[in-house]
């Protein structure tokens, strides 16, 4: 491959690019689902190409192409100069990079089981067992369920000298029971809403979530709901699940900290961030307890966002965002590090694939544990009156990611440290840092989950990446609780 | 290379076809070029340029089916991308509802419906990024007079889409598209302006940017008024965002799925009077290719009529379960529309080509303002989810020029809302609605709205900004 290195190189250096980096990548993908007793898609699909990104007279230029011959890939790398030249038509000051050591590394992310050698009739055998369970139970009347794979394959080399060959497997896995009767549908999903758990992982992940195992309750629970009471309006003490909270931290903590968005790159699209700089390290975001970190490194798990480099060749690494409820860090990449201050990059560039432009993306930015052991049953028992709720349904947050309301799929009323019953249609809102102040209590590390969010989107055009979000369900006092079906 | 051909992609279902062993092969084909440029901060940040042709396989053997997809078009590549399709095919539990791939006959059996207008125009095709970077120089020039701060995209692209089967249809699609988006940022305060079209002569940068910045300066300094329910004048892309949310329920699959919140309501009276729409791909204003996953020509199809849920789309297989579904003699009309997904699929089809018919009264957005006593402007809403499927009750933010109407006049920019709104409810309370245009947001695919004035919007709480 380092052949395609050197032409594209070559040719951006006599084009007069002052820098110029070059990736090339091979994307594999499985896809499975069953719905309602049947296979419902069944597709394999893989992608090939490169792209060159180059600084001409300041400004940047991206090209990408899927072919891999020498004539398009010189061809590509002079036109990723040539958009360059008209970037710089328009722009004030010259981009920065921040100095980073190039890197020449080989990384693999850890798997057991290569997904792609489980065959596909185990797999569908599974799926098709699971779809039984559910539907099983009486009343359920759609019942989906999905497994993906994914392989990723890069190599990136920079005019500085960076040389890195890395891979990454992916494993995504959960299913879904809908329950329609009278004029309501009511929804369980496990283990997670939306896809389900998705990690860094080979097929074992799929032999660690129990699927079988949990789909007769999940089916049950989806019934369940047409008989539970509405969730009342008021404010309550509540009490997130961990794939809750995780989906909170991805909205509340983990955009708002993007140093692109805080900048104003994402002000047409994905918005801009209330986090401006001169709250960094003077904001309290959250209460004492709250301590968050952006950490992409091996060891906080194989989360969607742990990687060995990011896609402008920075090493993992970990940052903290929320110590003890201060606001101390941003996500930065080597140009936007310096506009706080940086030296250097906090490594957190990727991109979709080929041919996406790489861009700021959350890493795993996850809420750490309690230190005290505290079980969910525990903190239950330890709260007077409130409302547990689990597996996101709905989620909307500002443009600026002050305002958030989410939904949750199921609930349950505490009274005097007991569930007393289950609650349907349960939402919550309110304003970020007034939330995360309210924090009370925070389970400990055996309740912790380093969860996947595969489907965040951002970037013109829109880039779908994945990211990581470790949780322990916490408890959050006086939150406003049901304004969104107030009017219902 | 230049642009794939159908010629070119003729010659590789050829080959494809010569070396399957299935009893049924199908070919997609689609890519081209595309290219945007990003500016932010008065200055191009991005500018980026790709090209790409993906060829996709679909293999059936005995009431089995499956998929597998490449952009490596070299003939090993192909062979195995055919190898993987027919591998994964066999190993399926054969569905009794796969029905034999159409045939040409079948796939023009919507034939004599209007043609679908040119949508290549090679001025766009030819697009540089010098063009874009001078479009961005006009838009900035407008910021920087306004004292304010541009961010938005200008982009270009050339594409095609194409199917072929082993039962001899050969259906292929060019198309270009332009795109401005513009958001003008104040001290407190944004604008926002979209267009798009398959012809950049349609595209005004100026105009566009303009507005976006009259937009930013008149809601500076926002006022805070309470949440509550408000007459809202909702501008075109407001509304297309909000009511995209309903149409994937517009679909045969989702009525037997049980998921639509149309199930047990087609025949009834849902929305008001004043709402007509239909799906129509060779409206003047829309864009996409006339056929379906399938190959099947897509057909124009009345969605509601006067208030009234009239028809859902239908895949060829979804058409014949509904046949012989318990639902057959409450749907209306049940017959293959050509809105199907790409094979195999576990959604069916929906209606992608959304146009709402003209009423006779039409109203400016200008002329609905004159006519609220009390009211809220909004032009632009974000982050729309929904909170519960079958009343359609969403939840999102109002952005980028949100304003106070009162005694007939706009008085000044609002903190934004967030609303919680049942679509039914709010379709069923629209008061005016102007000229249909083709608008884009950010939350559904493009459509051809109009503006609308609805009573009892309601807006839960207030932001901060």
């Amino acid at each position: 491959m380092k052949h395609v290195a050197n032409w594209a190189l070559n040719i951006a250096a006599q084009r007069g690019a002052s820098f110029a980096d070059v990736r090339v990548i091979a994307h594999r993908s499985r896809a499975l689902t069953t719905k309602n007793g049947k296979v419902g898609s069944a597709s394999d699909a893989e992608s090939v190409g490169m792209n060159v990104r180059a600084i001409v007279d300041g400004a940047w230029g991206f090209a990408a192409s899927s072919e891999l011959g020498r004539g398009a890939v010189e061809s590509t790398s002079a036109r990723a100069v040539e958009i360059a030249r008209a970037s710089a038509r328009v722009k004030k000051q010259g981009v920065r990079l921040a100095p980073e050591e190039p890197a020449v590394a080989e990384w693999n992310s850890p798997y057991k089981i290569d997904p792609f050698t489980v065959s596909v009739e185990q797999n569908i055998d599974l799926l098709l067992k699971i779809d039984a369970e559910l539907r099983s139970v009486a009343g359920v009347t759609l019942a989906e369920a999905n497994l993906n794979f994914n392989r990723e394959e890069q190599w990136l080399w920079s005019s500085e000298g960076a040389d890195i060959h890395q891979t990454k497997l992916s494993t995504g896995a959960g299913y879904a029971a809908y329950a329609f009767a009278g004029n309501e549908i009511q929804k369980r999903s496990y283990p997670n809403s939306f896809g389900g758990q998705w990690q860094n992982k080979g097929y074992e992940l799929v032999e660690e979530l129990k699927l079988l195992e949990n789909a007769r309750r999940i089916g049950e629970e989806a019934v369940a709901l047409h008989k539970a009471e509405q969730c009342p309006e008021g404010k309550y003490d509540i009490i997130l699940d961990s794939s809750q909270l995780g989906l909170q931290i991805h909205e509340s903590v983990g955009h708002p900290i993007e140093l692109d968005r805080v900048l104003g790159m994402e002000a047409n699209f994905a918005g801009t961030s209330f986090l401006t700089i001169d709250k960094l390290r003077n904001l309290r975001y959250g209460s004492e307890l709250v301590n968050v970190v952006a950490d992409a490194r091996l060891e906080h798990g194989p989360g969607l966002g742990t990687f060995g480099f990011d896609d402008e060749g920075v090493a993992a690494q970990c940052t903290p965002i929320i110590t003890n409820g201060l606001f101390t860090g941003y996500l930065s990449s080597r140009e936007t590090a310096h506009s706080i201050g940086a030296d250097r990059s906090g490594g957190t560039l990727r991109a979709e694939g080929w041919n996406r432009l790489p861009m700021i993306r959350m890493t795993n930015i996850s809420l750490l544990p309690g230190e005290k052991a505290l079980s969910l049953e525990q903190l239950i028992a330890a709260t007077d009156r409130g409302i547990l709720m689990q597996t996101n349904r709905s989620w909307s947050i500002d443009d600026k990611r002050y305002n958030f309301q989410f939904g949750c799929e199921i609930g349950w009323e505490i009274k005097g440290g007991k569930r007393v019953r289950m609650l349907k249609n349960t939402s919550y809102s309110g304003i970020t840092t007034e939330f995360w102040n309210s924090l009370d209590a925070i389970c400990s590390r055996d309740e912790w989950t380093l969860w996947g969010t595969p489907n965040c989107g951002k970037g013109q055009p829109q880039q779908i990446m994945g990211t990581g979000h470790g949780a322990a369900a916490s408890r959050f006092r006086g939150v406003k609780v049901g304004s969104a079906f107030k009017s219902m | 290379m230049g642009m794939l051909t159908k010629e070119q992609a003729g010659d590789i279902f050829d080959r494809i076809r010569k070396l399957s062993t299935a009893e049924g092969v199908e070919v997609l084909f689609s890519g081209g070029h595309f290219a945007l440029t990003r500016f932010a901060n008065n200055v191009i940040h991005q500018n980026v340029a790709e090209e790409n042709y993906v060829v996709s396989v679909r293999s059936v053997f005995g009431g089995k089916t499956a998929r597998a997809t490449t952009n490596k078009f070299d003939e090993e590549s192909l062979r195995q991308v055919m190898r993987s399709a027919e591998s994964l095919a066999k190993v399926q539990q054969a569905d009794a509802d796969l029905l034999p791939m159409p045939d040409s006959r079948e796939t023009s059996r919507n034939a004599g419906a209007r043609d679908t207008p040119v949508r290549h125009f090679v001025e766009t095709a030819g697009i540089t990024a010098d063009f874009r970077a001078e479009g961005v120089q006009k838009i900035v020039g407008v910021a920087e007079k306004h004292n304010l701060t541009a961010a938005g995209v200008f982009s270009s692209g050339e594409s095609v889409e194409g199917i072929f089967n082993s039962r001899g249809v050969s259906h292929w699609h060019m198309q270009t598209s332009a795109e401005i988006s513009i958001t003008m940022l104040g001290a407190d305060s944004s604008g926002w302006q979209k267009s798009n079209s398959p012809d950049v002569a349609n595209l005004d940068p100026l105009k566009l940017a303009e507005t976006a910045a009259r937009k930013a300066v008149d809601s500076a300094n926002p006022l805070e008024i309470p949440a509550g329910k408000y007459t809202v004048i909702l501008e075109p892309a407001a509304v297309l965002d909000i009511v995209g949310f309903m149409f994937w329920d517009y679909s045969g699959m989702a009525i037997l799925d049980q998921r639509s919140f149309l199930t047990g309501r087609i025949g009834t009276k849902l929305f008001g009077e004043n709402i007509t729409i239909w799906d129509d791909v060779a409206h003047p204003l829309q864009t996409g290719s006339p056929f379906d996953g399938e190959g099947m020509q897509r057909q124009r199809v009345e969605l509601v009529q006067n208030g009234t849920v009239h028809r859902v789309v239908y895949a060829r297989a979804t058409a014949e379960r509904m046949r012989g579904s318990e639902y057959k003699d409450q749907v209306g009309v049940i017959e293959p529309t050509g809105h199907g997904f790409a094979l195999p699929n576990e959604m069916g089809e929906m209606p992608l080509n959304i146009v709402f018919a003209p009423v006779n009264d039409p109203q400016t957005v200008e002329q609905m303002v004159a006519s609220t006593e009390r009211g809220v402007l909004v032009t632009r809403l974000w982050y729309i989810r929904e909170v519960e499927p079958f009343e359609k009750m969403l939840t999102g933010m109002t952005r980028d020029g949100t304003f106070y109407v009162e005694n007939g006049r706009v008085q000044g920019g609002l903190r934004n809302f967030r609303f919680n709104e049942s679509l039914i409810h709010m379709l069923s309370h629209v008061e005016a609605m102007s000229v249909p245009i083709r608008s884009s947001g950010e939350e559904s695919f493009d459509m051809v709205v109009p503006a609308m004035k609805v009573r009892d919007f309601n807006f839960t709480e207030v932001t901060k900004f």
